[in-house]
């Protein structure tokens, strides 16, 4: 490769503005029928309204940017390009210290939030609603990617969850705690159902077969009103319990509520903190079971069938047993997301358990970069923060979350974390050493 | 009988759009490999080109139809194709190489962006416009009911055939589609041999857009209501027929649609209407477990 040497073409000035002019005609075209054109309802009628200002603006702005934009990325690239020829070494594995770090950084932020916000209600709600999407994330990466099977409707699972555990509680009185591994037993029987008779097809035909699924799942949701409740969903579901202290202002005769028992104020927070920190506690479960499970022939067995079927099945590997564990595992852990997440809203709908849920998990995982559990923090919290950032121009936060996703993803195809180290490689010495998680 | 003799052509129409959305899927499936997710947005999109450029007509006093529906397949097919260009080359050409969900990915946030553009710039709300063609024939009559084919149903299942036959030679016999199938067969071979790969992908986006914008314009016309939101299910199905047909195969994707409408229109007739989805995505499921590779498609041959 050193021997190659690629001459780098410098755009002139006149090209640039080719180049850009070119982009604002594209800007226009496109401009015209969307931004410069609009029907208004006007006395019951559609009537045609003009926006050619506007319309003007945004060609201008499609010129501007895509001059500034082409001069940095080539600008960049210049300077990435001098950085590789200066550094050929090996990067990989510092980085993977450094993801190392950044992991035990970010575990030690997270167990301090809520100490650090413990008024301040919504840092805590958006909080946990990350470490949702982080558990989500890491059960998919199981299926997605570990074992390499495209699922698009795993949200299916989680509304397995969610629905066990709210009717588990609201009809038949359970507790969270005792509902929680019969949910995601059940969610796992789901997997395996599904996934029994589908997981003989291959890559795209399994995908849509999922979404399929996921769909049904939620059409039987909305229609079967005496089961699931329809659309008005299921509400007023029990919260989860510290050691059987409800968080109650008023603990019913002969108990004691979790403030009363340590002697503590109320405080609606309390409650908050821990769903945060129970959340915390599944997700961090979950990723110490998963990196295990990485670990043991079954996870060796996935990312084996990940990277070549057909040499699986020549190793005399049994691929479909292998496929429903990683269809099971992935399930059972999205069920138990669910529970929680049923626990926490204490109001589930159909609503909640849209294809678009599911494509939000699927772009956690391979927007962090498939297969990498640190990833998935990332991803699950910039996917999560960027529609919250985009609050104050609400109408925005859906246009700019899908932009981000195709932004990310054109610039770092692989993920964002996309360094995959392998768990098995040979040393130097030719000795099988183990490779970090 | 009448009734199910209606049930059949309500069927029919419906399956000849998703069929038309279907050809867009399948033939990008067929080159580059990847669900182009963001193909059933198109598809919306063109059916807002197509009220705005009715609402214009009406405003300028145009009364013949034939002239009418000509001027708005003209300009939906040219500003939906436009759109798939640009989507192409934006959100998929820069990720062609990578691994196979990076694109899958970006296009759902495609579909997730023109859903909300379209919002943002056209509003949430329903958009309704007045019937275009009214009227149709009876067919048959039977004191209990009457068989009737709607000018707009007419117009549908006859745009349909027109352009499967225009397609169909297009693909097999004119110079673009020799090279996209060769372009279909292997890439890198037919970049060697001097098709101009990138040219040829595009065109494809390019031409699966303007048969989704046929589609846009019919549904514009058939139920008279647009919305954001159309695109998804629309989608959706389209996709599930192009993988009931076996993905790859254009014969396969027109009819998995109709297979697909009708199975709609008679579970919603004769069944429970709400169940419908559930009826579409579960014969999908029997289908791939009985023939994995979909009705009229070739079995993947796996090469080590």
């Amino acid at each position: 490769m050193s021997a190659v040497v690629f001459a780098h073409h410098q755009l002139t000035p006149t090209e640039r503005l080719r180049d850009a002019g070119w982009i604002a005609f594209v800007a226009l075209i496109l401009g015209i029928p969307l931004i410069g054109l609009t029907t208004v309802d006007v006395g019951g009628r559609l009537a045609v309204d003009t926006r050619f200002g506007l319309l003007a603006m945004a060609v201008v702005a499609a010129f501007g940017g895509r001059l500034v934009l082409r001069w940095a990325v080539d600008h960049l690239k210049g300077r990435k390009l001098a950085r590789q020829r200066a550094a050929a070494g090996n990067a990989g594995g510092r980085a993977q210290q450094v993801v190392n770090v950044l992991g035990w950084l970010a575990l030690g932020a997270s167990v301090a939030l809520p100490i650090v916000f413990s008024d301040n209600r919504y840092v805590v709600d958006t909080a946990t609603t990350v470490l949702i999407y982080v558990m989500l994330g890491w059960g998919l990466n199981v299926v997605v990617g570990l074992a390499g099977l495209l699922d698009l409707g795993y949200v299916a699972f989680y509304a397995v969850g969610a629905y066990s555990y709210a009717l588990l509680s609201t009809q038949y009185g359970w507790s969270f705690w005792e509902a929680l591994p019969v949910s995601g037993a059940l969610a796992a029987g789901f997997g395996i159902l599904l996934g029994y008779p589908i997981l003989r097809l291959r890559g795209d035909y399994l995908a849509i077969v999922t979404l399929g699924f996921g769909e049904i799942i939620r059409v039987i949701l909305v229609n079967w009103t005496e089961f699931s409740g329809g659309p008005n969903g299921i509400s007023s579901i029990p919260r989860p319990s510290f050691f059987g202290l409800e968080f109650t202002r008023r603990p019913a005769e002969g108990s004691d509520s979790f403030a009363s028992f340590f002697g503590l104020e109320f405080s609606a927070m309390h409650r908050l903190i821990f769903l945060y920190y129970l959340i915390l506690v599944l997700a961090l479960l979950t990723h110490v079971f998963v990196s295990r499970l990485r670990k043991l022939p079954v996870g060796r067995a996935w990312e084996a069938l990940r990277e070549d079927e057909i040499a699986c099945k020549a190793m005399g590997m049994n691929t479909t047993n292998i496929k429903l564990s990683a269809f099971a595992i992935g399930a059972m852990l999205g069920g138990f997301a669910g529970v929680f997440f049923a626990a926490r809203q204490g109001f589930i709908s159909p609503e909640s358990f849209t294809f678009t849920e599911s494509a939000i998990i699927l772009a956690i995982v391979v927007l962090g970069g498939m297969g990498s559990q640190m990833g998935v923090v990332l991803a699950a919290t910039l996917l999560v923060l960027i529609p919250e950032f985009g609050r104050n121009f609400a109408e925005y936060r859906m246009l700019l979350f899908g932009m981000a996703m195709v932004l990310i993803m054109v610039w770092r195809p692989g993920g964002l974390l996309a360094h995959r180290e392998p768990t098995l490689r040979l040393s130097a010495d030719g000795k099988a050493a183990r490779g970090g998680a | 009988m009448a009734y199910a003799l209606q049930q059949l052509i309500n069927g029919l129409t419906l399956g000849a759009m998703y069929g038309l959305i279907a050809i867009g899927y399948t033939m990008v499936y067929g080159i580059i490999g990847m669900i182009n997710f963001a193909h059933g947005d198109i598809f919306m999109v063109s059916a807002f080109i197509a009220i705005t450029a009715f609402t214009l007509l009406a405003a300028a006093d145009v009364t013949s139809i034939p002239l009418a529906l000509t001027f708005v397949l003209i300009v939906a097919i040219f500003f939906t194709s436009a759109y798939g260009w640009a989507v192409e080359r934006t959100a998929y050409r820069p990720l062609r190489g990578s691994t196979r969900l990076a694109p899958l990915i970006s296009a759902i946030g495609m579909s997730i962006f023109l859903q909300n553009a379209v919002q943002l710039t056209q509003g949430a709300r329903v958009k309704p416009i007045p019937p275009v063609i009214e009227g149709g024939v009876e067919l048959w009559s039977t004191p209990a009911f009457t068989v009737q084919i709607g000018w707009t149903q007419l117009l549908i299942i006859v745009t349909t055939v027109a352009l499967m036959i225009a397609f169909t030679w297009m693909i097999t016999q004119t110079a673009f589609g020799r090279q996209q199938r060769a372009c279909e067969q292997d890439r890198g071979m037919a970049a060697l041999l001097g098709v101009n790969v990138d040219r040829t992908i595009s065109f494809t986006f390019m031409l699966g857009a303007a048969l989704a914008a046929v589609a846009g314009v019919m549904v514009t016309v058939y139920y008279g209501v647009v919305d954001f939101f159309i695109g998804f299910l629309a989608g959706i199905k389209a996709f599930t027929a192009a993988v009931l047909g076996g993905i790859g195969s254009l014969p396969g994707a027109m009819l998995g649609g109709l297979l697909i409408g009708l199975i709609e229109a008679f579970w919603a007739a004769y069944l429970w209407a709400e169940y419908k989805d559930v009826a579409t995505f579960g014969i999908l499921c029997l289908v791939l477990m009985l023939r994995p590779s979909g009705l009229l498609g070739r079995p993947e041959v796996e090469k080590v």
